[in-house]
């Protein structure tokens, strides 16, 4: 049977949430923006009339105070999003159990089963709009298909406030011609490598030959190929289903831009800190760990090293990382944000190869030395006990990594490759 | 969805919780000190204030022989929407 699914997306989520607070702004273009203070100074989300000025996402507060002077800035309450987002799930609830959320403001509803009693997807999608607006005070767009993939495409097509079906008849109309990078996993290497190809829109995309595009993509190319003939057959998960977990990580935009090894080492540390006291509360160790650092012109890099032995010590862990950077990073610029993740994660209880060569006591006892400082800091805060590093530099390390990072958006194949590539 | 503006104004107000777990206002202090009886409540939902700016469950209530809305934010506090 063909399933109905929607995605509805929360237009400019948490704009419209601090509009419908600040009766006064409306008709004013209208930022959202981290605190200036501590540097994460960015525009988080910005409005419609602040959206037609130029400004665009991850701007600083100062570029877009430069396009749009008469611009208010208003600083996130990420908790009242969060209320937000779960009554609107909420709502979501009473069509289906087939809910996933991606990100805060979005997510896909698989409403297969309630067609009978509520109506065609259509009728579902606009009583949903409907009520968004009437009780949650804020809009939403939403995109009907039968598949993921084309449902997020028509939530896209239309904004704010719209329901856009796409369906067997239309598809090649309205999704066909859109540039092919509007589609889910093509960023913009694979923009930029599809492009050489001739590949522009979605709709060469799916008219090229898949065995081309494997020789070009791997496995990739496959499922590039089905999401754009809108033959993706991922499921949308069940609401009380938690995917199992893959990695742990942490990021950070540091207080002030660092610039030599030693600050890395205090940011790197309080990251490592953060992902093994994680690891260990899930009863997990990791065998790769991964470092992840972006520059002050923003331009990216991400290294991987697997390790002797799988690990949640925190030293080890944050040794791995500042070796990864010692010898990846050249210093052409200086550095904004940091992350630090660990992957191929096994229960701490699985038994493992032991290796001779090392010495296995001193990381027995390395090991009971971080649980008793997660002890210590869940009996007496964060700050109650601190590395010597981070006695290096008082403002990088006031930041208690941990407890900042709440959100974190979910992979499209979290649960593996369900595309039917 | 008007867009006339109007002040948010929390109040203070009495409620009786049934044994069935709704929820019922049955007075009011305004900020002036003066306390008003709910004489009657005729419907509840959930619905957003564009209004005064904010969102929870929204009594429709009678006081005074007027009706008039009082709200019960998603942050547990009740308000109005004052004349500005």
């Amino acid at each position: 049977m063909e399933r109905t699914i929607l995605h509805s997306d929360m237009n400019n989520c948490y704009a419209s949430i601090e509009l419908l607070h600040h009766p006064e702004l409306r008709g004013k273009p209208l930022a959202v923006g981290g605190d200036p203070e501590r540097r994460h100074g960015i525009v988080l989300a910005k409005d419609e009339l602040a959206k037609k000025a130029g400004v665009k996402t991850g701007m600083a507060l100062w570029q877009a105070r430069q396009l749009c002077p008469e611009i208010t800035f208003v600083p996130p309450r990420m908790d009242l999003y969060l209320r937000f987002s779960h009554m609107a799930h909420e709502i979501y609830g009473e069509y289906t159990n087939q809910q996933e959320p991606f990100g805060v403001d979005e997510s896909w509803l698989d409403v297969t089963g309630s067609c009978s009693h509520h109506g065609d997807g259509l009728a579902i999608a606009r009583e949903i709009n409907r009520r968004i607006k009437r009780e949650l005070g804020v809009t939403v767009s939403i995109g009907v298909s039968w598949n993921k993939i084309f449902a997020k495409l028509g939530s896209d097509y239309k904004k704010p406030d719209a329901v856009t079906v796409i369906d067997r008849e239309n598809y090649r109309n309205l999704v066909w011609p859109l540039p092919v990078e509007d589609l889910l996993y093509v960023g913009r290497a694979t923009q930029r490598k599809l492009n050489q190809h001739g590949i522009r829109t979605i709709g060469q995309l799916a008219q090229a030959d898949p065995e081309y595009l494997k020789t070009r993509f791997g496995k990739m190319g496959y499922v590039l190929h089905r999401f754009a003939n809108g033959e993706d057959q991922t499921p949308v998960s069940f609401s009380n289903e938690a995917a199992p977990i893959k990695s742990i990580g942490n990021s950070t935009t540091t207080p002030r831009d660092l610039v030599n090894g030693e600050d890395v080492s205090v940011i790197v540390y309080l990251l490592a800190e953060s992902v093994s006291a994680r690891l260990r509360e899930h009863h997990f160790v990791g065998q790769v760990v991964e470092l992840y650092v972006r520059d002050t012109d923003l331009s990216s890099m991400t290294r991987q090293k697997k390790l002797a032995a799988p690990t949640n010590i925190t030293r080890e862990i944050a040794g791995a990382g500042m070796e990864l950077f010692r010898c990846h990073y050249h210093w052409n610029r200086p550095i904004r944000s940091v992350g630090v993740r660990v992957t191929q994660l096994l229960l701490d209880h699985v038994p493992v190869q032991m290796n001779l060569f090392c010495d296995q006591r001193g990381r027995d006892r390395e090991h009971r030395l971080d649980v008793t400082v997660d002890d210590i800091r869940r009996r007496f805060g964060f700050f109650s006990i601190q590395r010597g590093v981070a006695y290096r530099d008082r403002t990088l390390s006031s930041l208690n990594a941990r407890e900042d990072h709440v959100v974190h958006p979910r992979g499209y194949m979290e649960r593996g490759n369900l595309t039917g590539a | 969805m008007s867009e006339e503006v109007r002040c948010k104004v929390y109040v203070e107000v009495g409620a009786v919780f049934r044994p069935e777990g709704t929820m019922r206002p049955v007075w009011v202090r305004w900020s002036d000190g003066r306390k008003f009886a709910v004489d009657r409540v005729k419907h509840c939902v959930r619905a957003a204030s564009r209004k005064a700016g904010g969102v929870g469950l929204r009594y429709t209530v009678m006081i005074c022989g007027r009706e008039t809305y009082l709200y019960y934010e998603e942050n547990y506090r009740w308000f109005v929407e004052a004349k500005t």
